[in-house]
C-alpha cells in the first residue's frame, strides 16, 4: 500500500522556513540559500530562493539575523544615553536616526531648538546623506559587477567622513545630535571646506553619470527591472528613494516639514522612466544620483544662511518625565521616511520606543517582485531598494 | 622544430633515419619544450596577476600591491609561495577523484596551445598546418575542467558557476571560430606563421583593416575571447556578486591557483591569437618575410629580437585593454549574454565570412581596389576612433577633471 501524499500548496509567508523547504523541495526546483554570508545581500539576510535553473520562482527574505534588541535597550538606558545606541541602527546614515529620537524627545519636552543648532543638524544630515547615497550607488554598480566605481564612492565619501570627523569626532556613529541641540559648533572655517568639496563633488556626480549611470551595459541590466507602480509602491508601504522612483512625489522634508527644511529651496526629484519603464530599478538608482544633487543644493543654502547663536538649549541635566506622555517624530533619513515613537517612563527611561525604518518595508515587496527575474536580477533588485541591514533588524 | 633537431643530429656525424637514439633526443626536446611551455604559462599569468592589481590599483585611485619587490612585482611570487604551502582541502561531500583531477584538464588545455603560438620569426614551438584548428581543440578541454570542478564540488554555487561557463565558453566557441576563419580565408592557410607572413609589418598591411568584415571579425574575435576567458563584462561563471565565486568556490591551496593561472595566462593567449590573426603578428616594418627568412648572421639576430619585440608588446597593448575592460564595465546577464552571441555576433560572423570570400574574388580581378581599401580601413577604422578617443578624453578632463589636492590632508 502506498501512501497518498497530498501535493502541498505553494509556500506562504506565514509557514516557517522549515516547511517552506520542505515544500520547495517536494516540487522539484532548487531551493538556494543566498545568504546570510553572501557577498551581495548587503549584510546578514537570508533569502531563500526557489530556482529552477537562473528563473527564479520566489525569493523570501528572511530577516532577523542581526537583531539587536535597540529598542529594548533603550527601555533600559536614560533618555540621553540612548543617543549613542540610535547611531547603530542604521550606521550607513546615522545621522538621520540620531535626529529622528532628538526630534521626538525635544517634542515631548517642549524644547525649542535654537537656529544655528538647526542649521549644524542639517548640514551635518545632508552631508551624511550624499555619503550614504554614495554607499547605495558604489555597491548598485558592484553588484552589478563593475567593481571600479565602488571605490570612487568611497573615496568621495572619505572627504565626508573628514568633514563628519571634524564636526564631532566620529566617522560612522556620529552622536552628534543631542536632546535639544547638537554637541559641538561647527569648527573655524568649516564653511569653506564643505564649499570646497562640493565645489569638487558636484563634478564628480558628472563624472558618474558618464561612468556609471548611462553606461549603456548598467542599463540594460537595469531597465524595465522590476518595475513598481506607484499604486504598489504606496501599497507596500515604500518610502523614501524607493517609493520616489516610482514616481510618488512625497518627502518628509516636504510634506511634513521638521526643522529648517520649509526655509531651503530643493527640489525632489522622482523616477520619470527615462531608459524603461517608471519605478524600474535603474529609476531607483537614479534618484538616489538626482538627490545628492539636490543636498549639494541644501548644503550651499546652509552654509550661506547659518546665523550666529547658541547650539544647545536650555536643558536639565536629568529627564524626568510624568509617565504615559508620548511623542512621534517623522524624518527624511537616506531610507526614507524614518519614524520615532517615544513613551515616556516612570523614571529616568522610556517606558516604549519604536523606530520604524524604510529598509524593513522594503523587504516586504521582494517577494513580490522576484517572481520570474534571474538570479542576477535579484541581486540587482536588492542594490536598488538600498537596504541596510541593521536598519531591517534593528 | 624538427627540422631542428634533425639538423643537430646530423651536426654530431649521425643520420637521423637511421640512428638508434633518434627517437630518444626526439622526446628529450619535447620534455625540454614541455617544461618550457608550462613556466612560460605559470610566469606570464603570474605576472599578470600582479599588473593586473598594479592596473585596478590604479584606475581606482588606489596604490596596489607594493611592498614585495620594487613595485610589489615580487607580489605574484609571494602569493604563489603562499598558496603552494596552504592545505589542499577537499570538501568530504564531493566527488574526490573529480574534484582532484579538474584544474588539471584546465592547465592541460592552456598549455597545449603555447605550442602553436609564435612569439617572433623562429620562436614557435611547433608550426603545424592545422595551427588555428589546433589551438580551437584544445581550449576545449578548460571548459571539461570547470564544469569538472563545478559538478565535483557539490556546492549549488559552483554547480550554477559551471553551467554558465559551458553555456558560454560552447556558445562563443562558434563566433570566434568563425571570426577566425575570415584571416584564414585570407591568407590560404592554418598555420599560424603562414597567416603572420601573409601580413606586412605597417598597419595598413594587417589583416584588421583588410577590409569591413576583417575589422568586424577581429571585434567578433575580441569580444568572443573576452567570453571564453571569463572576463568582464563576461565574468558570470565567477560573478563574485551572485555566485560568491563560481566553479572554484570549494577549491583552496594550489588547486584554486591553477583556476587563477589559467585566467590569467588566457589573457595572454587571447591577445597573442588576435595579434598573430588580425594585427600583423611579428613583421617588422618595411621588412617582408622572404628578405627575414634570407637574413644572416647579426642582422638576423637583431631582426629576430626586433620581431619579439612587436610580437610582445602587441599582445602586452591588447592585454591591458582587456584588464581596462573588465575594471570599466558591468557585467551582463546570462540572457543577454546568449542573445548577443546566437541573434548577433553568430549571424555576424557568417556573414562576415561570406563576404570575405566574394571580396578576394573582386581584389583578385582588381587589385588595386585591395590596397586603396586598406587605407581607407586603416584611417577609418584606425585612425579614426583613436583621435576621437583622444579628443574626447581630453575634453572630459576639461570639464570634469578634478583640481582638488588629494594629497594635502585638507
Amino acid at each position: 500500500m502506498t501512501k497518498a501524499v497530498r501535493a502541498p500548496e505553494t509556500p506562504t509567508m506565514d509557514m516557517t522556513n522549515k516547511e517552506v523547504m520542505r515544500r520547495i523541495e517536494y516540487t522539484g526546483d532548487m531551493l538556494l540559500n543566498m545568504g546570510p554570508q553572501h557577498p551581495s545581500t548587503h549584510g546578514v539576510i537570508n533569502f531563500l530562493v526557489q530556482t529552477d535553473g537562473e528563473v527564479m520562482k520566489r525569493a523570501i527574505p528572511e530577516v532577523g539575523y542581526l537583531h539587536r534588541s535597540i529598542e529594548k535597550i533603550g527601555e533600559k538606558v536614560t533618555y540621553n544615553g540612548f543617543m549613542p545606541y540610535t547611531d547603530r541602527v542604521d550606521y550607513i546614515a546615522a545621522m538621520f536616526a540620531n535626529q529622528g529620537y532628538a526630534i521626538a524627545m525635544e517634542r515631548l519636552l517642549n524644547v525649542t531648538v535654537p537656529k544655528r543648532a538647526e542649521y549644524c543638524r542639517v548640514i551635518a544630515c545632508e552631508l551624511n546623506r550624499i555619503s550614504s547615497h554614495l554607499i547605495a550607488v558604489g555597491t548598485m554598480a558592484m553588484d552589478i559587477g563593475a567593481v571600479t566605481p565602488f571605490p570612487y564612492a568611497l573615496r568621495e565619501r572619505e572627504f565626508i567622513n573628514d568633514l563628519l570627523e571634524e564636526l564631532c569626532g566620529a566617522r560612522l556613529t556620529y552622536n552628534y545630535l543631542r536632546i535639544g541641540g547638537v554637541a559641538f559648533d561647527l569648527p573655524d572655517g568649516y564653511q569653506d571646506k564643505v564649499k570646497t568639496f562640493l565645489d569638487h563633488f558636484e563634478k564628480i556626480l558628472i563624472e558618474f553619470d558618464r561612468l556609471l549611470t548611462y553606461n549603456e551595459i548598467f542599463i540594460q541590466r537595469l531597465k524595465n527591472l522590476a518595475p513598481i507602480s506607484p499604486e504598489m509602491a504606496i501599497d507596500y508601504s515604500l518610502v523614501g528613494p524607493n517609493l520616489r522612483g516610482s514616481g510618488v512625489k512625497f518627502d518628509v522634508r516636504r510634506d511634513v516639514p521638521y526643522s529648517i527644511y520649509p526655509e531651503l529651496q530643493f527640489d525632489i526629484p522622482i523616477g520619470k522612466g527615462e531608459v524603461g519603464s517608471v519605478g524600474d530599478s535603474w529609476d531607483r538608482f537614479w534618484v538616489r544620483t538626482a538627490e545628492m544633487k539636490e543636498s549639494c543644493r541644501i548644503l550651499r543654502q546652509c552654509i550661506a544662511q547659518i546665523p550666529e547663536g547658541e547650539t544647545m538649549a536650555k536643558m536639565p541635566r536629568k529627564i524626568r518625565l510624568t509617565e504615559g506622555l508620548e511623542a512621534f517624530s517623522r524624518i527624511e533619513s537616506a531610507r526614507g521616511d524614518m519614524q520615532y515613537y517615544v513613551i515616556a517612563g516612570a523614571a529616568e527611561n522610556m517606558y516604549r520606543c519604536h523606530v520604524r525604518t524604510g529598509s524593513f518595508t522594503a523587504m516586504g515587496i521582494i517577494d513580490t517582485l522576484s517572481r520570474g527575474l534571474m538570479i542576477a536580477d535579484l541581486v540587482a533588485l536588492i542594490a536598488s531598494f538600498d537596504v541596510v541591514a541593521p536598519e531591517i533588524d534593528r | 622544430m624538427q627540422a631542428f633537431i634533425d639538423g643537430l643530429i646530423r651536426g654530431w656525424g649521425y643520420d637521423p633515419a637511421t640512428w638508434a637514439w633518434t627517437q630518444m633526443v626526439y622526446l628529450a626536446f619535447m620534455g625540454a619544450f614541455a617544461f618550457a611551455v608550462i613556466n612560460f604559462a605559470a610566469i606570464t599569468a603570474g605576472i599578470f596577476s600582479w599588473a593586473e592589481r598594479r592596473v585596478a590599483a590604479r584606475m581606482q585611485s588606489r596604490v596596489g600591491p607594493n611592498r614585495a619587490g620594487p613595485f610589489g612585482f615580487l607580489q605574484w611570487v609571494a602569493d604563489a609561495v603562499k598558496l603552494l604551502t596552504k592545505e589542499d582541502l577537499v570538501p568530504d561531500e564531493a566527488d574526490k577523484f573529480l574534484f582532484r583531477i579538474a584544474p588539471y584538464f584546465m592547465m592541460v588545455g592552456f598549455c597545449c596551445v603555447f605550442v602553436t603560438l609564435p612569439f617572433s620569426h623562429v620562436l614557435i614551438i611547433a608550426d603545424m598546418n592545422v595551427g588555428i584548428f589546433y589551438i580551437l581543440a584544445v581550449t576545449a578541454l578548460i571548459v571539461v575542467g570547470i564544469i569538472m570542478s563545478g559538478w565535483s564540488s557539490n556546492s549549488k554555487w559552483s554547480l550554477f558557476g559551471a553551467i554558465r561557463s559551458a553555456a558560454q565558453i560552447i556558445s562563443y566557441e562558434i563566433p570566434a571560430g568563425m571570426a577566425l576563419m575570415i584571416p584564414v580565408l585570407l591568407a590560404g592557410t592554418l598555420s599560424t606563421q603562414g597567416i603572420i607572413r601573409a601580413q606586412g609589418g605597417m598597419p595598413w598591411h594587417w589583416f584588421v583593416f583588410d577590409n569591413p568584415a576583417a575589422f568586424g571579425a577581429f571585434v567578433i574575435y575580441f569580444i568572443s575571447a573576452l567570453a571564453e576567458g571569463n572576463r568582464t563584462p563576461f565574468d558570470l561563471p565567477e560573478a563574485e556578486s551572485e555566485l560568491v565565486s563560481g566553479y572554484n568556490t570549494e577549491y583552496s591551496g594550489m588547486r584554486f591557483s591553477y583556476f587563477f593561472l589559467v585566467e590569467w595566462g588566457n589573457m595572454w593567449v587571447m591577445s597573442a591569437l588576435a595579434t598573430t590573426m588580425f594585427l600583423g603578428g611579428w613583421n617588422i616594418p618595411h621588412v617582408s618575410a622572404a628578405e627575414f627568412d634570407a637574413a644572416v648572421g647579426a642582422k638576423a639576430v637583431v631582426w629576430e629580437l626586433l620581431s619579439l619585440a612587436i610580437f610582445t608588446t602587441k599582445s602586452l597593448v591588447l592585454v591591458f585593454v582587456v584588464m581596462w575592460l573588465r575594471w570599466t564595465l558591468p557585467r551582463i546577464r546570462v540572457d543577454q549574454m546568449m542573445n548577443m552571441c546566437w541573434k548577433y555576433l553568430v549571424p555576424a560572423s557568417f556573414a562576415g565570412a561570406l563576404f570575405v570570400a566574394g571580396w578576394m574574388l573582386i581584389v583578385h580581378a582588381l587589385p588595386m581596389l585591395g590596397t586603396l581599401m586598406h587605407l581607407v580601413m586603416f584611417l577609418g577604422a584606425g585612425v579614426l576612433p583613436v583621435t576621437f578617443f583622444i579628443m574626447r578624453t581630453l575634453k572630459n578632463i576639461r570639464d570634469t577633471g578634478d583640481k582638488f589636492d588629494f594629497t594635502s590632508n585638507w
